[in-house]
């Protein structure tokens, strides 16, 4: 399974491309590719809004699902999504919406 | 200190203003990020993991009170509360959002500071030994000699796009404490038979995937021909260096591919054009330079041993820090102070906010306003008054940056790593931090005795782990961190490239072999007086390999 991230082009934030067609600050709602053709289409989507000056270094990247949860194969990702992990006061974890 | 002149105050601020221009037509949408990123580049602006992330140049490590104020205050504005010094003597800040990097270099220039040339095919900042101007052991200040390279680099038209980065370090003493050899040009300033001022001129050290020690080319260069000989060499390079391939393009494979001798020879060729050409410095603007960084007016405190013999009668963690932190100014009332970014547990080279501002009016109040930064990721008060020493101290430990570890296993240097590196494979600071509080007496450090670990986040080996008496490299292996163990590394006088000693450990692992490595050693030492690096030199990698694999070797 895949998904769509990037970093939003104005201040960088780790952002994801997510149900609702937005590029949204967490990764819990991100639109999961299943098969080729969905991946094929979030290419799409993320090169577009690359080309439209939305966001930059978009990629797909390798996720499973568990328990519901989102979860990146790579630490990584996971790094991204939550924030350096050395300091829980900083990134993503430090927000009250990410709890 | 080097003061900016009307050209210096015009270059910067000219070129705010057209980063700003860069900026804004980027976020307009006018230019594509493959137009803005060398541009951004150029100004210092990478994108990180979580965030852009700001590389400002300290050049050669130093800073007035001012300007350590300014990065506290643009910490607090800008980012998240704090710093990070680096290897390279900068300072990088990890959360600056791009629409905010105008008002940041804007407010770095009111203070003469910019991040030009921090990044880039060019040459970078100019690092030079933390202690230049306040060593006993040092013949001349190597700094003006840096800003004299700093402002002929500074956009130099022929070595703006050379075929990968460049850098320089000067040292002015025998002992070195600039990491000369693992530069692509380093430049040990020295004084001949004569008398005169000149440097010996290695080239061609670096780290990163292919660590090599520079090579001596030139055993005494005079001191007017630093820049006709440096052309010499940048030419050579810039024809002959490779562009095929990022991973050879350093100076440091054109000279191990084309022999030192050779190489040498190229340049001596190239430099006879250059000799005596309108680059050969005239004495009387290097002594200009020079008086910029002229001593302060350090007066006689002759008070100062005894206020130290009664302050150590005192205060055992005084006199630990005392013997630790402070190293011997060339001026028997002065010392120079070493306040260590590596309290026990907390994360290498950061400083918060508050931190900073608080080390800039200790600057102003007892240090004749200098502060250096030093490669090994500490800040330095170069000229302290020994009578003084315990008001420093005291205030330090206000602001928690007494740990008296300068030198010892917790002085860790490390990258950023996965926590926030794009390029890592693996973190470097938990593991830092896991070491740090593994060792935290700092009784058993001072057993232990003087231990540089380094560690990087992956093989382009920021974090000097080649160099480290014991050096961890992240590696991803099957998609798990490793960590793999170098020893006998050392990046001073007498440079040497760790070995690696095995297979890597996990993350969960690695504290406990950097434990094994240290009792091996503890046990096979002589005696205190010997050295880790000395002991390892004697013995080898042998024991230490034992000592980590030979259970499993017997097992198999
Ligand atoms: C955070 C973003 C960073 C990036 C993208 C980055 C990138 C790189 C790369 C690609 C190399 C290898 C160059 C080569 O072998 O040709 C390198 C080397 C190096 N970097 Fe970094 N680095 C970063 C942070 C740092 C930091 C934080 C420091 C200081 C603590 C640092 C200091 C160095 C040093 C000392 C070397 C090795 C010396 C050399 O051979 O040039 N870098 N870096
Ligand atoms: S060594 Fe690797 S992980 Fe560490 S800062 Fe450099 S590029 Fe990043």
């Amino acid at each position: 399974m895949k998904i769509l991230t990037a970093n939003r082009l104005t201040d960088g934030e780790a952002v994801w491309y997510s149900t609702d067609h937005s590029w949204a600050e967490i990764i819990d709602r991100a639109e999961l590719a299943q098969d080729k053709a969905a991946e094929a289409a979030l290419e799409a989507v993320g090169k577009a809004a690359y080309d439209d000056n939305l966001v930059v270094d978009v990629n797909l990247v390798d996720v499973e699902v568990i328990e519901g949860a989102i979860v990146p194969n790579r630490l990584r990702e996971r790094i991204r999504a939550s924030g350096p992990t050395n300091r829980n006061d900083l990134g993503k974890q430090a927000r009250p919406q990410a709890a | 200190m080097y003061r900016y002149d009307e050209f210096d105050h015009d270059f910067v601020k000219a070129r705010v203003a057209e980063f700003t221009d860069q900026v804004d037509r980027r976020l307009a949408g006018e230019i594509t990020e493959d137009q803005f990123r060398p541009l951004r580049l150029m100004n210092g602006v990478y994108l990180q993991l979580h965030a852009y992330m700001l590389r400002v140049a300290v050049p050669y490590g130093t800073l007035n009170s001012k300007q350590l104020r300014m990065l506290g205050h643009i910490a607090r504005k800008y980012d998240k509360g704090y710093g990070h010094f680096t290897t390279r003597q900068n300072i990088q800040y990890n959360w600056p959002a791009l629409s905010d990097v105008p008002a940041i270099l804007a407010d770095l220039a009111s203070v003469e500071m910019h991040a030009i040339q921090t990044s880039g095919n060019c040459i970078r900042n100019v690092t030079a030994d933390h202690f230049a101007g306040a060593a006993a052991d040092e013949v001349a200040d190597p700094r003006p000699y840096a800003e004299i390279l700093r402002q002929w680099s500074s956009v130099h038209p022929e070595f703006s796009y050379l075929p990968r980065k460049f850098k320089i370090a000067v040292t002015g003493a025998e002992r070195d404490r600039a990491a000369i050899q693992t530069h692509d040009i380093g430049l040990h300033l020295k004084k001949n038979e004569a008398g005169e001022l000149g440097f010996a001129v290695y080239v061609g050290g670096g780290q990163g995937r292919t660590p090599l020690i520079a090579k001596k080319i030139r055993d005494f260069l005079p001191e007017e021909d630093l820049l006709s000989y440096c052309t010499a060499i940048l030419r050579v390079y810039n024809l002959h260096g490779r562009r095929d391939n990022k991973y050879k393009a350093r100076i440091k494979i054109l000279v191990h591919e084309t022999g030192t001798e050779e190489f040498a020879r190229q340049v001596e060729t190239e430099w006879a054009e250059l000799k005596d050409s309108q680059l050969t410095l005239p004495e009387a603007d290097i002594r200009a330079i020079e008086a910029y960084f002229a001593p302060p007016a350090l007066t006689a405190r002759p008070e100062g041993d005894e206020a130290i013999r009664l302050a150590r009668l005192d205060s055992k963690s005084f006199s630990e820090w005392l013997d630790q932190n402070v190293t011997t100014h060339r001026h028997p009332d002065y010392a120079a102070v070493t306040i260590s970014l590596k309290g026990i547990g907390e994360v290498p080279g950061d400083a918060s906010d508050s931190q900073m501002e608080a080390v800039a009016d200790l600057a102003e109040k007892y240090a004749f306003d200098e502060i250096r930064v030093s490669h090994e990721q500490n800040l330095i008060l170069p000229h302290v008054a020994r009578a003084d020493l315990k008001a420093v101290y005291d205030a330090l430990v206000e602001i928690e940056l007494a740990t008296a570890n300068s030198g010892l296993i917790s002085d860790i240097i490390a990258c950023p790593g996965l926590d926030y590196c794009a390029l890592a494979n693996a973190r470097s600071i938990i593991v830092a931090q896991n070491i740090s509080k593994r060792f935290a007496s700092l009784e058993r450090q001072r057993d232990i005795g003087e231990l540089k670990l380094k560690i990087s986040g992956c093989i382009n080996a920021c974090g000097h782990h080649h160099v480290g008496h014991i050096g961890i490299l992240g590696v991803e292996k099957k998609g798990a961190e490793l960590y793999q163990v170098t020893l006998g590394g050392s990046g001073d006088e007498n440079t040497s490239v760790g070995d690696i000693i095995g297979r890597g450990f996990g993350p969960e692992e690695i504290t406990d072999a950097i434990e094994t490595v240290v009792q091996t050693y503890l046990a096979l030492r002589v005696d205190r007086s010997e050295k880790f690096l000395d002991a390892y030199r004697r013995v080898g990698p042998a024991p230490f390999k034992e000592a980590l694999y030979g259970g499993e070797a017997k097992a198999a």
